[in-house]
């Protein structure tokens, strides 16, 4: 194993399709036209020196390092600003460039502290390198003028010298080693958008500066690592690396964060991570990263972990630590006793969405061959089971239509229901690219999210609906555009039943369905939806991106439906820069879909019902499989309660806190004989469980994750499962300790056999991922290369179907009682439940859950910024500070659910989508009020929990955490 | 689950099929509870729904003719 080296052509490629031929040193090259001669060069394998060139922002010529001599052109340009010509003669290295570069090298380094071998960049240092490339080898100024580098000069304090920003919890910024060559700066700009540093001063006075001559910490730096990255020098330094050292090898994964699925390269010595580096080849992130992936990797070695499996007879009983075999032998006894006890059917499992699909595919494959039965679901359930049945009744497939390259062609984005900025920032960084090429953006959100209005991005429409108005408001974005003539006929009439949309069409041309009548309750004024609906239908491609505020409503499915209607009515579909593009929340919510995760729902979508589907697994696995769907997560629960459901096994996800109202989730699960948690941590459920199955980390795994645009990537092992087994090898001796005769010894097996029975995955394999890096499903004989688009030609389904929707107010409405609407959400630094970020320093941005509400209400209730207020729904109530900003409207506020010491979920309710129970997440009628401490719920929680978390030693009961 | 919730989570499906064309409203009502509803949920749907219909939209009552009654061993 060797590090890997990504070839640095200098500046970003061309995309021109007309190729120029030119000469450099002798070669000759072809190459796209409006590619740099530098780019050019390192095509051709000759590496230009360069210090302020990088590709993945655009060239500037500042360091005149990168200077060339041109046949026929007077003096040395840069090359990386120079364009290639047809026929242009190029030389590199000539007796002029190099006199050039010696004296510029000699002057960068006559500012430069020449501690090289206690330098944090020491082995990777390009100031370091092009100092030996071009043959520097005397500085004749020495150190005693003006300089950045000392802190005294003369014992006098030396005014130029800035000590180390250390503020940002994983990086550090040295002024000291700056040679202001501005990559940071550019790419803060252009890769993040985030426009957080510049330079500041002139001449020799300049040096990069995080906001206002701030701190990176108080600056509005998102530490999403661009900057970092993208120094030459130990300026901008992870602090894993000044701790650690350089990296020795390294292997490219993918993150285990949300649905974007960025890859990495992990740099590693050893078996310690030194750091996390986004890969330039990666298809979703394109060398991109936020802070999560790139720095928020520690709770993979965080005390808390728990190694050993454990057991206990009563959950008041402290822990027990067990062998690996006597807690398989364990759970295997009790869920055979559950059994024949109450039934076949009396237990269940779930997946994880933070697996791979290898282990999920293996968790539901022992439930339905081992169990007997279909109960089993995944946390998607709770986030997006609406997109997967919406669109799977609109196009027949349950997935984003485009790959995330596809925004770079767009031109209208409608983004509902989602703040990619903090759910999935990676893909923001893409959008917001996009957006200041020019691209329009529409933003559907009760909350001013910050794409409405941040750097160099501005929302052309911000409609700012009543949370729970999602289809009335879509709906009349429809009405607009078939009462209008705005749209795509030609495209109906080849793609869709033509009848079904003229029902369709006189459905929403009803007057009902106007913006004017829809503007009373949706509260968005009517002439934005017909400015938005206008834009969308006739602004060149326009794609639709969405989020958790379209699905997690009562009426979820029917927003998804509104949604396909809106793209097949304006033909925005089947083709690179338009489509439906659900953003996915977890790292492999699609995989676990895909996989068979769904109670009534095979591999590969196919219903349970089916008898030839049935079939195939039927014959491979030898077991007869139960044509009945199982129970879904609440539906579980509801069972437990009733005691007709008594055993579960989770496999990393934690219901008790990421599940609506958590008061019914606590009774579900205490009313449980054998609830077997699998995960890193003690998490919140394994409050109320008999056995708990230390899980690994991503990094100690081989398998693959699905991103949101259903691409599988590889995941692989950079170090040994901590806990001993990885997350497969658990379920695999589970399921042997359950008398199956599962014989896996890898997981490229395990996906061998998703190939063999999933038509989609068909053609997918280990060694098809190691050459292609990665594929896109449906991947088969008819697309041996993946689909980057789906629904080319025609819908996979044959026809589109239009639906009606009609707009069904939720039962949960604000009153006397509770008179706000309260919705929930996520932050950039926090990832879901937060077991794995709040083990990390990104607690730094984000120590607990705040209640955003409005001046308004605020005022009326007497509450100032950071006050502890109670929030109170009819479920429950919980404490917790308030912060006090205009991004919400009044009547509405917002809280995230990352801190189980807040519990959100106990307050929201049981209400839930209509056809699939994904629970109403984001309207919740609610009162807010003073308080001067934690609730009676939180006080008996914490006690409860502390309770449930000791663990037996030899000498005395301690608490684990 | 509590018979009130049962009922309620029914009813919401029907409301969605109401606005459907209507030759596609019973069907889709009793479609969706065959494809989604555990066996023990339709037990319980005919449990209560056999004793009185009261509480039910009339569409979910005409789907019931349609819905695959589970057998009685656990499900």
């Amino acid at each position: 194993m060797s590090l890997i080296q990504e070839i640095d052509y200098g500046t970003p490629a061309s995309r021109a399709e007309k190729t120029v031929r030119l000469v450099i040193d002798g070669t000759t090259i072809d190459v796209p036209e409006g590619t740099s001669v530098m780019r050019a060069s390192m095509e051709a394998g000759i590496k230009v020196p360069k210090l302020c060139a990088t590709d993945m922002v655009d060239a500037f010529g500042s360091c005149r390092l990168c200077l060339v001599e041109i046949e026929g052109r007077n003096g040395t340009p840069a090359s990386c600003t120079t364009p290639v010509a047809e026929g242009m003669v190029v030389h590199t290295q000539t007796g002029r460039l190099k006199d050039i570069r010696r004296g510029v090298m000699e002057l960068y380094i006559s500012d430069h502290p020449l501690d090289c071998l206690t330098c944090a960049a020491n082995g990777d240092c390009e100031l370091q390198d092009m100092a030996g490339a071009v043959g520097l080898r005397d500085v004749r100024y020495g150190y005693e003028g003006h300089n950045h580098v000392k802190a005294r000069d003369n014992g006098e304090a030396n005014p130029r010298y800035m000590a180390k920003d250390e503020s940002n919890p994983y990086f550090t910024y040295d002024p000291a080693k700056c040679i202001v060559c501005s990559r940071c700066v550019r790419a803060c700009e252009e890769v993040q958008g985030t426009f957080a540093l510049t330079i500041e001063g002139r001449g020799f006075d300049s040096r990069v500066s995080p906001g206002m001559h701030e701190s990176f910490m108080n600056s509005e730096c998102v530490s999403c690592g661009a900057c970092v990255q993208a120094c030459p020098t130990a300026t901008l330094t992870e602090k894993s690396v000044i701790a650690i050292g350089q990296p020795e090898h390294s292997v490219v994964t993918t993150c285990a964060y949300c649905g974007v699925g960025c890859s990495f390269k992990a740099e590693m010595r050893g078996e310690e991570v030194v750091r996390m580096v986004p890969w330039k080849d990666g298809k979703a992130n394109r060398g991109h990263s936020c802070v999560k992936g790139r720095f928020a990797w520690g709770y993979a070695t965080h005390k808390d972990r728990i190694l050993n499996p454990m057991v206990r007879e009563k959950i008041t009983d402290p822990w027990r630590e067990v062998t690996w075999d006597e807690a398989f032998a364990h759970v295997a006894k009790e869920f055979r006793r559950i059994q024949y006890q109450y039934g076949k059917g009396a237990i269940g499992g779930i997946t994880s969405s933070r697996c791979t699909n290898e282990e999920t595919f293996l968790v539901q494959k022992l439930v339905r061959a081992g169990f007997g039965n279909n109960n089993v679901d995944t946390c998607a359930r709770v986030c997006h089971s609406p997109t997967g049945y919406g669109l799977g009744k609109a196009f027949g497939t349950s997935a984003g239509t485009q790959d995330f390259d596809s925004v770079e062609h767009t031109d209208v984005v409608i983004l509902i229901g989602a703040n990619p900025t903090d759910g999935h920032p990676v893909f923001a960084s893409r959008l917001k690219k996009r957006l200041r090429q020019g691209a329009k953006l529409i933003v559907i959100d009760p909350r001013r999210i910050d794409l409405v209005r941040s750097a160099h991005v501005e929302a052309s429409h911000h409609l700012p609906l009543k949370p729970g108005t999602n289809v009335a408001v879509l709906t009349a974005l429809a009405h607009v555009i078939v009462t209008e003539g705005l749209f795509d006929e030609a495209f109906i009439r080849e793609r869709c039943d033509w009848s079904e949309f003229e029902d369709w069409a006189s459905f929403v041309a009803e007057p009902a369905h106007s913006p004017e009548a829809t503007e009373q309750f949706t509260g968005v004024p009517a002439e934005e939806v017909r400015g938005a609906a206008r834009l969308y239908a006739r602004g060149g491609n326009g794609a639709i991106y969405y989020g958790l505020g379209v699905t997690e409503h009562s009426q979820g499915s029917t927003t998804v439906m509104a949604i396909a209607n809106l793209a097949m009515v304006t033909g925005n579909i089947g083709r690179p820069g338009v489509g439906v593009n659900p953003l996915r929340g977890q790292n492999n919510v699609q995989g676990a879909c895909d996989m068979g995760s769904f109670p009534h729902e095979l591999p590969g979508y196919r219903h349970i019902s089916g008898a030839e589907v049935r079939d195939v697994f039927e014959k491979l696995w030898g077991v007869e499989l139960n044509p009945e769907p199982g129970l879904r997560i609440p539906n579980m629960l509801d069972a437990a309660v009733d005691g007709t459901f008594r055993g579960i096994y989770i496999q990393g996800e934690d219901i008790l806190q990421s599940d609506p109202d958590t008061r019914h989730v606590q009774a579900g699960l205490a009313a449980m004989e054998c609830v077997v948690v699998h995960d890193l941590f003690l998490n919140e459920t394994a409050n109320y469980a008999h056995v708990f199955l230390p899980g690994s980390t991503f990094l100690e795994k081989d398998g693959t994750f699905t991103n949101a645009e259903r691409r599988i990537n590889r995941v692989r092992k950079v170090m040994s499962p901590k806990n001993g087994l990885a997350d497969w090898e658990v379920t695999l001796k589970l399921a042997q300790a359950m008398g199956l005769n599962w014989a896996y010894s890898h997981p490229s097996q395990i996906m061998d056999e998703i190939a063999l029975t999933t038509p989609s995955f068909a053609s997918v394999s280990y060694k098809l991922l190691e050459e292609k890096g990665s594929v896109q499903w449906p991947c088969n004989e008819a697309r041996p290369d993946g689909t980057p688009v789906m629904h080319l030609d025609g819908f996979v389904r044959g026809k589109g179907k239009f639906i009606r929707t009609e707009y069904v107010a939720t039962d949960e409405r604000s009153g006397p009682r509770f008179p706000l609407l309260l919705t929930t959400g996520r932050i950039l630094s926090q990832y879901n439940v937060g077991a794995q970020t709040r083990r990390t320093d990104n607690v730094a941005w984000h120590a607990e859950d705040l209640l955003e509400i409005h001046p308004h209400d605020a005022e009326q209730r007497g509450i100032r910024d950071g006050d502890l207020v109670k929030l109170a729904s009819r479920s429950g109530e919980t404490a917790l500070r308030a912060k006090i900003t205009e991004r919400v409207a009044p009547g509405v506020v917002y809280t995230t659910f990352h801190h189980p010491g807040t519990q959100a979920n106990v307050i929201t309710t049981d209400y839930t989508d209509w056809a699939t129970n994904c629970p109403e997440y984001k309207v919740t009628a609610v009162q807010v009020s003073p308080s001067n401490g934690p609730t009676v719920w939180q006080r008996e929680y914490d006690a409860q929990a502390a309770q449930s978390r000791r663990i037996a030693t030899e000498a005395a009961l301690e608490p684990a955490e | 689950m509590s018979p009130d919730k049962l009922r309620y989570q029914a009813n919401q499906i029907a409301t969605f099929f109401a606005s459907q064309p209507e030759e596609e409203q019973v069907e889709g009502v009793a479609d969706h509870i065959n494809k989604f509803w555990d066996p023990r949920m339709r037990r319980q749907l005919f449990e209560i729904a056999d004793q009185s219909t009261e509480g039910f939209k009339p569409m979910v009552v005409a789907a019931l003719a349609k819905i695959r009654r589970p057998e009685s061993v656990a499900g």
